[in-house]
């Protein structure tokens, strides 16, 4: 095994420091040292994006990423996004328009979306499907996450008129 | 007390959010590879690289000697389980072949990725490196991976000592053959292809077994629960009793998770060996080669029919790969295309035949609809193709043919009796949304376009579905001879404080039923949903339960719940007349309240009854304290979904690929509980079909080597590859159960995959393409045009063990993930 690496960074605004393996992925990280087990593994080879977090306010497939990659960065992963009691807009649009079944892409694909949205905030259906080519869910058959992230910008688009 | 019985209903019926979310939308979700155990060691499994072998020899010298490592296991060291794993279906009178499958290999693998050896150790990481130093090698035999060659005289056999490849021939019809073909002035026959598919749910399956003190726990990503109990009470020889196995949040099944599988018996077993609990997570590499396949069936189907469209008769034998072993329901899934091979129409003779044939592949078992989406896609295929023949009208030839509403409940020519229906209605409903005449002329527009032609078309699919399963007299050992019954459990139990918990034996896995239950269960003892929590997966919570799976949690698991509510109620009603000093037959639930009929005023809430309940100090003569009632309901019938859907495709001539434009779909599931849930549910299972119709395929060469075993080959739809989509319903209820309510977790996949061909076909006719099997990559759409031309192509794609060139199975230009990598990553 090769010799461990110390990583320092913050993960949902707290900061963290571990020795770590050099091969260590950041999603492992996440769940296995951090605990922060909201972040999924579905496929292994960076096309199914439920391990999809925010790496210095980029959308990331945390299963392409090394730990030691992110020294430094300022993570956010589904748990920092939003709590019960004060949602982000995408974890509210995605239960009201029921844009989840098993809840395993969930994560990730909220991720990717609130990531599009804060770059596109006005993007239309096609943007969004395009968007999120890369988070695969095989419950919903996607109409009904489309149709949260549109109503999650619109809703973030009217707070920011208000705000 | 009529008015308990038939209480009114406030919350079902609602688009009620989900009660699941909160937790799943924060991250707070709790899946079985989220959870870590002290002492926990995790298992890796060295897997068969050949898909036909003897194992000479086994090295795993360095890989004990690697730091961290408890233990590495080859099969001859579990010689002590008791049973291989199980298979559980004994049809009466027909022999079934089954060859034996040990959780780890015994001498010999007949599969790539069969299990042959594992690693047990600390390290997540570590295990993984160790196994590369488990050293095994193989002489390598004859692969047999053609099914219709497999069944040739002279073939390789897959297992010598079963001395054929076939492993059983299976029927059901009824009326006559001759008379259907002598009756006929048109008989049309087609080889109908339905390839190989993964079922492919997100999370992949997990299991950590916890082995302490003569008591086995396993936490198991399952759909099935209460049976793995049962088997591995058998295999493992520990007492029921003894066994507790939780399925908490499951990340989707798709039926791959009903079966019992090797890792979770081997991870079990090294437990009580190590004294550790042992955890393994499938990577997703294993799941395409080592959980079980879906479809595979190749149809040879015959339609009779007369001239003015009525059907004589339809005959299909199967040939039915099933891979190298039979997993749980193996040989059992193609019957369930039996079972609807009449489809929705009156046809008098019908004879169905299942060949199962052994292959050097993973084991097909049951995937979203199990049998019967084969059904509906050669029926409907066929129901376009004879209309060509006969040139008639495509819907005019289903009209013709639909059972009428008024012949409900309807027995179709093989003995089966259809509940409730009208199909006439939900194609009506369907051409509301859809209209035709104007597509015509669209579709004429577009073909004439002086430079750009596009080549529009559509299709239909008037389905109809079994489903509920199931009454056990006809399913188990003496009726079609599944081992198992098929009721459901439940329990609801009412709190000292009012507040229920209620109890499903099935074990949901993203439909939302702890919501759709709650609204069922509110209801009956009036409450509200968010009082009721809703406990199911875990053996040691709640009765004996047969799982979520066949469209039936909410038809048998609900009712079951709906039933045990009604007891509560009735009982309750009982409490509160006796508090109230009226008489039992004059309490009514209303508004919440069990109160004297004509004096609302009168009453108590269930909050108020359950305290007397629990405090009895004042209850009727003879009747015990608490508030909580049992049922195990098992159906009379099964129930039967149907609906209409129709699918608008362009396909570009010049390249094949295919634009899904538009897709309408008419379901039928009887009164909904939640339509927010059904919407999903049906959306869902559209896409599920489109992407075996135009994208997904599981393909093994000639040697046997899995081709597609990752996401990257293996291509299952994005967002980008799908419209959003119409979804309209009618409610017909079923006369079965007390809801009224038929399954939907199968329809829209059981619906959608001819609609999407007769599309495609009705696009190409011009082009003189009149028949094409799936998956319609855009290499086998091309091909298609060009044979129709006369000009030479590549051979059929629906053939097996063929080269990878030949079926382009979903990865360059057909691929999903093409028009974009995700959202900036």
């Amino acid at each position: 095994m090769a010799r461990p690496v110390r990583v320092s960074l913050r993960v949902n605004g707290v900061k963290q420091t571990r020795e770590v393996e050099p091969r260590l992925l950041l999603v492992h990280l996440l769940r296995d040292t951090l605990g922060l087990t909201g972040t999924h593994v579905g496929c292994d080879t960076s096309n199914c994006g439920a391990c999809t977090v925010h790496l210095d306010g980029q959308a990331v497939k945390s299963c392409t990423v090394l730990a030691v990659q992110a020294d430094g960065a300022e993570v956010t992963s589904i748990e920092g996004l939003g709590s019960e009691g004060d949602l982000h807009p995408m974890q509210e649009a995605f239960w009201e328009h029921h844009g989840l079944q098993c809840g395993y892409c969930t994560p990730g694909m909220i991720m990717a979306a609130s990531d599009l949205i804060a770059k596109n905030p006005d993007p239309s259906e096609q943007e969004v499907r395009e968007a999120l080519a890369g988070n695969l869910c095989r419950c919903t058959g996607y109409h009904n996450i489309v149709k949260a992230v549109l109503s999650a910008a619109e809703a973030t688009r009217r707070q920011g008129v208000s705000a | 007390m009529t008015a308990i019985e038939q209480p009114a209903e406030k919350w079902v019926g609602q688009a009620m959010r989900r009660k699941e979310d909160p937790r799943m939308i924060t991250g707070r979700g709790r899946y079985v590879d989220d959870m870590v155990l002290s002492g926990m060691l995790y298992m890796a499994v060295i897997r068969s690289t050949e898909a036909h072998a003897n194992i000479t020899s086994i090295d795993t010298s360095a890989a004990k000697e690697y730091e961290g490592v408890h233990g590495v296991f080859t099969g001859e060291d579990l010689h002590d389980l008791a049973s291989p794993m199980p298979m559980a279906w004994v049809p009466p009178g027909v022999e079934v072949k089954t060859p034996e499958l040990w959780p780890l290999a015994r001498g010999e693998v007949k599969y790539v990725g069969q299990a042959v050896a594992v690693v047990i150790g600390e390290s997540k990481y570590g295990v993984v490196d160790a196994a590369e130093q488990v050293f095994v090698e193989y002489d390598p035999l004859p692969v047999v991976c053609d099914p219709e060659e497999a069944l040739a005289e002279g073939s390789q056999l897959c297992h010598e000592s079963l001395g054929t490849n076939q492993t059983h021939e299976w029927s059901i019809g009824g009326g006559d053959m001759d008379t259907a073909w002598a009756e006929a002035d048109v008989v049309v026959e087609r080889r109908i292809v339905n390839h190989r598919t993964a079922g492919s749910p997100i999370e992949p399956r997990v299991c950590i077994a916890d082995y302490r003190a003569g008591q086995l726990t396993v936490h198991l990503t399952s759909q099935n629960p209460h049976l793995i109990r049962l088997f591995m009470s058998g295999e493992l020889g520990i007492g029921e009793d003894s066994i507790r196995i939780i399925a908490p949040d499951v990340g989707g099944g798709f039926g791959v998770k009903i079966a019992h599988y090797p890792e979770e018996v081997i991870a079990a077993w090294a437990s009580r060996k190590l004294s550790r609990p042992v955890k393994w997570t499938e990577t997703r590499s294993e799941h395409m080669s080592s959980t079980i396949h879906g479809r595979d069936q190749i149809d040879y189907i015959k339609v009779g029919a007369k001239r003015d469209g009525t059907i004589t008769g339809l005959e299909c034998t199967a040939i039915c790969d099933l891979g190298a072993y039979q997993t749980l329901l193996t040989p059992f899934i193609p019957s369930f295309t039996g079972f609807v091979i009449s489809g929705c129409y009156k046809i008098p003779n019908l004879s169905f035949t299942a060949k199962g044939v052994i292959t050097n592949k993973m084991a097909t078992d049951a995937t979203r609809g199990a049998g019967r989406p084969e059904a509906t896609h050669m029926i409907e295929i066929m129901m376009d193709q004879v209309a060509a023949e006969l040139g008639m009208d495509r819907l005019e030839l289903r009209r013709k043919n639909f059972i009428p509403k008024e012949d409900f409940p309807a027995e179709v020519a093989i003995g089966i009796v259809y509940d409730s229906g009208d199909y006439h209605g939900s194609l009506d409903r369907l051409l509301e949304h859809v209209d035709l005449e104007a597509f015509r002329r669209e579709q004429a527009e577009l073909r004439n376009h002086p430079t750009h032609p596009i080549h529009r078309g559509i299709g239909f699919s008037t389905w109809m579905e079994i489903c509920g399963l199931a009454p056990s007299r006809v399913v188990g050992p003496s009726g079609v001879g599944l081992q198992a019954g098929f009721y459901e459990s439940s329990v609801v139990r009412v709190h000292a404080s009012g507040s229920v918990t209620a109890y499903s034996g099935t074990a949901p896995h993203g439909q939302g039923l702890d919501t759709a239950f709650a609204q069922v269960v509110a209801d009956r003892v009036g409450t509200t949903p968010d009082l009721v929590d809703v406990q199911h997966g875990d053996t040691g919570a709640g009765p004996f339960g047969l799982g979520t799976y066949g469209s039936r949690s909410l038809a048998v698991g609900g009712e079951s719940l709906a039933r045990s509510a009604i007891k509560v109620a009735e009982k309750a009603a009982k409490i509160a007349a006796h508090q109230l000093e009226a008489a039992p037959e004059d309490i009514e639930l209303v508004n919440g309240k069990y109160s004297v009929k004509g004096s609302p005023d009168k009453g108590m809430t269930l909050a108020e009854v359950a305290g007397a309940a629990y405090v009895p100090e004042n209850l009727p003569e003879g009747m015990e304290p608490g508030l909580e009632e049992t049922t195990f309901y098992d159906p009379e019938n099964f129930v039967f979904p149907f609906g209409a859907h129709a699918c608008i495709v362009d396909v570009d001539a010049e390249t094949g690929k295919i634009d899904v434009v538009r897709y309408v779909s008419v379901d039928d599931c009887g009164p909904a509980i939640n339509p927010k849930l059904i919407e999903g549910q049906i959306h869902g299972g559209i896409v599920h079909a489109l992407g075996q119709a135009l994208y997904e395929r599981i393909h093994y060469d000639e040697n046997g080597q899995l081709v597609t075993g990752t996401f990257v080959d293996y291509a299952l739809p994005s967002a980008a590859d799908v419209p959003s989509f119409e979804t309209d319903r009618t409610e017909t209820p079923s006369p079965v159960n007390s809801l009224g309510v038929k399954g939907v977790g199968e329809a829209g996949t059981i619906a959608a995959s001819p609609a999407v061909v007769n599309a495609v076909v009705d696009a190409l006719r011009p082009v003189g393409v009149t028949f094409i099997n799936m998956p319609l990559s855009t290499q086998a759409v091309w091909s298609a045009i060009q044979e129709a031309q006369g000009k030479p192509a590549p051979g059929d794609p629906g053939k097996q063990g063929g080269t990878w060139d030949e079926h382009g199975s979903g990865s360059a230009g057909s691929g999903p993930t093409s028009p974009s990598e995700g959202g900036g990553l």
